[in-house]
């Protein structure tokens, strides 16, 4: 059997005194649609940061697609096929939609130093910006700045900036974050569609949310992983019910 | 339409300062062919910096030692006796090009206020490399003996002359860069300004962009300081201060960032300005200074957002 | 070379530095927590050195010269920060440049219509004007010795303000995370003005003691500026420690340079040119430094934790 497609070994991450991530060890097999929750300040920012390459560990190791990135750059990653949406949205908001991801689809689509002819121009970013932003319900709204779309789409466009570049892996941070109840099954609706195509790492607080999709959860309180299964298993697993005692679902 | 306004107000200009010199001459009135020249050059040194900061956001005080560098090219090269005039331009050009790439390389691994302060010592540095070099000047600076020739081509020592060829810089430089800024390269730039952290995520190493952009806008400002010899006839160190990068970067602001054309304005209004509050006190500054202070603080868009419009003024 | 010299020269890097530190400090604190930045910092060193310069040819006494321009830059701060910086703070730096850029012109200018636009002349204090032997047969001015014992002193009383006092304590918090402070309740606004008039009246203490060394003259402020810039950035924006490391640093180094270098070059060059890349080179010497320094730590050598 191959490799799993990420393979996070023993990974430390000390701030000061705190232990952030204590020795937190995850495969994800391609394919693999897994949720990682647990409650407020359990580190789950902090891991997405260690896999996303802006923050390094002080111990322990990722592999991505064989290949040890530990260490490796954001962008590098990125270049790899490993993609990220933020908690916080972060979009370039003075760019129409439709701009925001034709650029993501130029970082993918060979070299930018070309100085000369409009970007605007080019079919071969804007055609697949067009149908990425289609794809995450964003049809029709292509020439909007982005700082005026409703916050849905900002994180509608937020998944969509990660989707550009074709990406093998995709970590999401609470995409669903400060959603209502109508944006966040759109939300869960879009992930849906992206099941199986690609293989998720999805950081959530939305109960709804993780369980309609999740193909196997991790559970990680203070740092460490409790317990990690299929969701009828995590669902009546008792240590994981006691961490969440009144944390049923996500404010 | 905002494209049909910005085009126009473009084309005014352009018009309104082709007649420059006929006009003067008409009037009989030189120093303003002379004042109007040192404008345009300042102005193609304001849209170099706009490139990098308008459309970048890296605020660099660079831009007083590439026209220092670009000065010095020309007078160096005349104080050995030589005086081909592509020969100026083009030592200008690679001198200032690789100040900038040097000075950008170190830089770049910073930002935010490391950046700025970085850039500040760097121009001060050449400045004081200016200031040492007793064999060119020193800080009294020296004369250059001959304008750069052009060998019948371009006579630069004829004042219309050098004004046209420093005109048809600046629009050469306008229209290019306009392209440059709608081109991949262009928004990768942009895109690093708006969201240095997002563009990594998506794949793009910006430093070797942002360094890109850097050379290129020192280059620029390079030629403006081989046109300013020729303009002056004198090259001093006190062309590098870094007081001179201050007003350049001045310039970008009043005339409206991240637009190409308002640093242009830009450098019309605050050379004229100086022309004429000097005229009334010798203590201009104190003047200047709080209107700089009060425009910062109340009109930050600048003249061309003024006649072009909001959603120019914003890049889109 | 002879020791002796190497020795002067050194104390003289040293004095230097704490000159440079002095102004370092107020720059650093006022990057670290407001995260303003101020290129008018320069024109408080230049209200110290022209007000103490004057009240002391005017009455005689230098310690009435202190008295006098230490409130000075202290008032003449808390307008600027009162009137102008507190619409900047949230400002992006660009804007904070521009502004404070349009404050050098007007400091620098004004200064020019009070007192003229040549230099004024700031003599050392008959108390201070003759040499101590530091050791036997070490005769060092005293002035200078003054300044670094001095500025020693304001160093130590500095740390233990921002290491030893809860207001220190907080400035310390504002450098690592400023919202927090405020979110604490903490007064920022009085903690901005105090941090503020603090850096002000450091650099009036830099610019008074510096009068009698340097020429008093608009626009002095800024060169030393860029040196207090560069050392900053050495020792690590929102660092003390760093900056007191930093300037001694440079300190050192620029005088040594500049009073070695040329000799030392004129052993294995022509001596014409070492006359030439000699003081070149010297005045070159802080910012190769910088780089070197920026090469390897981009964040300086001592930055405040949590950055």
């Amino acid at each position: 059997m191959a490799e799993p497609l990420l393979v996070i070994e023993q990974l430390v991450k000390r701030f000061g005194g705190l232990v952030a991530t204590d020795a937190v060890s995850l495969e994800l097999p391609a394919g693999e649609l897994h949720a990682v929750i647990g409650p407020n300040g359990a580190g789950k920012t902090t891991l997405i940061a260690q896999l996303a390459g802006e923050l390094m560990p002080d111990a322990g190791t990722v592999r991505f697609a064989g290949e040890d990135v530990t260490r490796l750059a954001p962008y590098a990653r990125a270049r790899r096929g490993l993609a990220r949406s933020f908690q916080i949205t972060s979009v370039f908001r003075e760019f129409t939609a439709l701009d925001n991801v034709a650029l993501a689809v130029q970082a993918h689509a060979g070299h930018s130093f070309r100085f000369w002819r409009p970007a605007r121009a080019e079919a071969a970013l804007r055609e697949p910006a067009r149908a990425i932003l289609a794809e995450v319900g964003l049809e029709g709204r292509e020439e909007v700045p982005a700082a005026t779309l409703a916050h849905g789409e900002k994180r509608a466009l937020e998944i969509a900036l990660a989707l550009a570049a074709r990406p093998r892996l995709l970590l999401l941070d609470e995409p669903t974050a400060g959603m209502g109840s109508e944006d966040s099954a759109r939300m869960v609706r879009l992930l849906a569609t992206l099941k199986g195509r690609l293989t998720i790492l999805l950081i959530e607080h939305d109960m709804d949310a993780v369980f309609a999709l999740a193909d196997r959860i991790t559970v990680l309180v203070y740092g460490r992983v409790i317990a990690t299964g299929a969701p009828q298993a995590i669902r009546a697993n008792a240590e994981v019910r006691q961490a969440y005692l009144g944390e049923e679902s996500a404010p | 339409m905002p494209l049909g306004r910005r085009a126009l107000t473009v084309a005014v200009g352009a018009v309104a300062l082709a007649a420059i010199p006929p006009i003067a001459v008409a009037l009989g009135q030189p120093f303003y062919l002379d004042l109007f020249t040192r404008i345009l050059i300042f102005a193609i040194a304001a849209l170099s910096l706009d490139l990098i900061l308008g459309y970048g956001g890296m605020v660099s005080f660079g831009h007083a030692a590439y026209l220092g560098i670009g000065a010095y090219a020309v007078g160096i090269l005349s104080h050995y006796g030589l005086t081909d005039g592509v020969l100026h331009f083009a030592v200008a050009i690679l001198a200032s090009a690789l100040a900038a790439l040097v000075i950008g390389a170190i830089s770049l691994r910073t930002s935010g206020v490391y950046f700025i302060m970085i850039t500040l010592a760097f121009t001060q540095m050449i400045y004081f490399l200016g200031v040492s070099l007793n064999v060119y000047g020193g800080d009294d600076g020296m004369n250059i003996t001959a304008h750069s020739d052009f060998g019948g081509v371009l006579e630069l020592d004829n004042a219309s002359v050098l004004y046209y060829v420093t005109f048809a810089a600046l629009l050469l430089f306008y229209f290019a860069g306009r392209r440059l800024v709608g081109s991949r390269f262009g928004m990768v730039i942009r895109g690093a300004k708006s969201n240095e952290r997002r563009m990594a995520s998506i794949g793009f190493a910006t430093f070797r962009y942002k360094l890109a952009a850097f050379v290129i806008s020192g280059a620029m400002c390079g030629v403006a300081g081989a046109l300013l010899a020729n303009l002056t006839l004198f090259v001093s160190p006190s062309i590098m201060h870094w007081t001179r990068s201050g007003e350049v970067m001045v310039m970008v602001i009043l005339g409206g960032m991240g637009t190409l054309f308002g640093p242009a304005l830009g450098a019309v209004a605050y050379l004229l300005l100086e022309h004429v509050l000097s005229g009334l006190t010798q203590h201009w500054q104190v003047v200047l200074g709080p209107i700089l202070v009060l425009v910062v603080l109340f009109a930050r868009r600048g003249v061309f957002g003024l006649f072009a419009g909001p959603t120019e003024a914003r890049r889109g | 070379m002879q020791p002796l010299l190497v020795l002067e020269q050194g104390l003289n890097g040293v004095q230097f530095g704490i000159m440079l530190f002095l102004m370092a400090a107020g720059l650093t604190l006022v990057f670290g927590i407001m995260n303003l930045i101020n290129l008018a910092h320069g024109s408080f060193y230049m209200i110290g050195a022209y007000v103490s310069a004057w009240v002391f040819q005017a009455s005689g006494s230098f310690l009435l010269g202190i008295a006098a321009a230490i409130p000075a830059a202290l008032l003449v701060g808390i307008a600027v920060e009162v009137g102008v910086f507190r619409a900047l703070y949230t400002r992006e730096h660009l804007d904070q440049v521009l502004a404070t850029f349009g404050l050098i012109l007007f400091f620098n200018e004004m200064v020019r219509i009070i007192w003229g636009p040549t230099a004024l002349y700031a003599s050392i204090p008959r108390f201070l004007s003759g040499q101590v032997e530091l050791l036997p047969g070490v005769p060092y001015p005293a002035f200078r010795l003054a300044i670094i014992l001095v500025g020693l002193a304001v160093a130590l009383l500095l740390y233990l303000l921002v290491a030893k006092t809860r207001l220190g304590m907080l400035i310390r918090a504002g450098a690592s995370n400023r919202v927090m402070v405020g979110a604490l309740g903490v007064n920022v606004r009085l903690l901005y003005t105090f941090v503020f008039a603090l850096g002000a009246a450091l650099a009036a203490f830099s610019g008074l003691m510096a009068g009698p060394i340097f020429t008093v003259e608009s626009g002095m402020g800024e060169s030393v500026l860029i040196l207090a810039f560069v050392v900053i950035v050495i020792g690590g924006i929102g660092s003390i420690r760093g900056a007191f490391v930093a300037s001694l640093l440079v300190g050192i180094v620029d005088t040594m340079g500049r009073a070695f270098l040329r000799p030392l070059l004129a052993t294995v060059m022509a001596p014409a040119a070492a006359d030439n890349t000699g003081p070149a080179l010297a005045s070159m010497l802080i910012y190769i430094l910088m780089a070197t320094v920026l090469f390897f730590r981009p964040q300086g050598l001592f930055p405040p934790r949590g950055r």
